[in-house]
């Protein structure tokens, strides 16, 4: 019953969840306690209503119209540049070529926003908090969203994605709750590092599955192995990524700002 | 317009992300595999691991143009 895929979906469902859920429970979180509770927690639940609609919308669209190899295809692409994008931003953090990132830096920066930006009322809310709030939650949801869609049908497990992001989002939440701060403890550098590395992982095993669409048949193409060809391209990453850790290596040069993929606040995943 | 423009800005962001070279690259490696399926060759045993290989180097070339002149 618990195949490696399915373990790795559930594992890789449940990191990429809880890393969108930590910066989106900053963001809510500086939001409430320099504005107004009640502004944030209203733009989370307008966002977390669009997300249920996106979800449906986007799922229901992906699995109907999608033969099954074209649906790999599509999804594992994606998959696959996410997780590499995770992966260059992680090789380049340990590397000393792009500054960790920092949940309680970017508190500061999302309350020190919150302060300069004026009063404007909308519908009785403080539509400042409001905005960013929904904006946070909607933006970091929609990946969450994606993953599990992604994921889910391509596994062929649905519930398994669903339960990984939601018991995430519930751990961050009741985390959030007891800390009553933002999350600075989660070592979100090394989980942006797995997740990068399980992303791409999935990504380019559906992909080049998912080739078989233009092959005749239009059926999907099989890894020698089976699923455990899942381990290897897990390995694969896992080594080149600590390879290229080394190559590229200049801890010297960590706080050049001139270093590629210096840190700007647009710059995030 | 301004809506579509920051409707397809939002995606772009979403799926390139930061460096659109990550996604040359993917895009680049999968088109050589799907030229190979095109051409017969997908049935063949040594056909995923090769494109799973092409993927792999075609990653370290886009990070390795990214560092360029700042080595």
């Amino acid at each position: 019953m618990f195949t490696s895929a399915v373990v790795g979906l559930a594992v890789a469902v449940f990191l990429a969840s809880f890393v969108e859920f930590v910066e989106a429970l900053t963001i809510v979180l500086a939001m409430g306690m320099t504005r107004s509770w009640k502004s944030a927690w209203a733009g989370t639940i307008a966002a977390l209503v669009a997300l249920a609609a996106f979800t449906a919308a986007a799922g229901y669209a992906l699995a109907t119209w999608l033969p099954e190899a074209a649906l790999q295809l599509v999804v594992g692409t994606l998959l696959l540049i996410f997780g590499l994008q995770w992966l260059r931003k992680a090789v380049l953090r340990s590397s000393g070529r792009k500054s960790l990132h920092d949940e309680a830096e970017e508190f500061r920066e999302q309350t020190e926003a919150a302060r300069r930006a004026g009063r404007q009322s909308r519908f009785g809310l403080d539509w400042f908090a409001f905005v960013v709030s929904f904006k946070g939650v909607f933006l970091e949801g929609v990946e969450v969203v994606f993953i599990v869609i992604t994921f889910g049908l391509s596994a062929q497990n649905m519930p398994v994605a669903i339960v990984g992001a939601a018991a995430a989002g519930l751990l961050v939440v009741v985390v959030g709750v007891f800390a009553h701060g933002p999350l600075t403890r989660v070592p979100e550098n090394t989980l942006k590092y797995g997740v990068g590395l399980l992303l791409a992982t999935f990504g380019l095993f559906w992909a080049v599955e998912g080739l078989g669409v233009l092959a005749d048949g239009h059926h999907s193409l099989d890894w020698p192995g089976g699923d455990w060809a899942l381990l290897v391209l897990l390995a694969a990453w896992l080594l080149l990524s600590r390879v290229l850790v080394v190559a590229l290596g200049r801890p010297a040069a960590a706080a050049d700002p001139a270093a590629v993929g210096a840190p700007r606040v647009t710059e995030e995943v | 317009m301004r809506f579509v423009r920051g409707f397809l800005r939002f995606w772009y962001d979403f799926i390139v992300g930061d460096d659109w070279k990550i996604a040359v690259a993917v895009v680049v490696a999968l088109a050589a595999g799907a030229l190979a399926v095109l051409a017969g060759y997908g049935e063949s045993a040594a056909f995923a691991p090769l494109v799973g290989l092409g993927v792999l180097a075609t990653f370290v070339v886009a990070l390795l143009v990214d560092v360029r002149g700042t080595r």
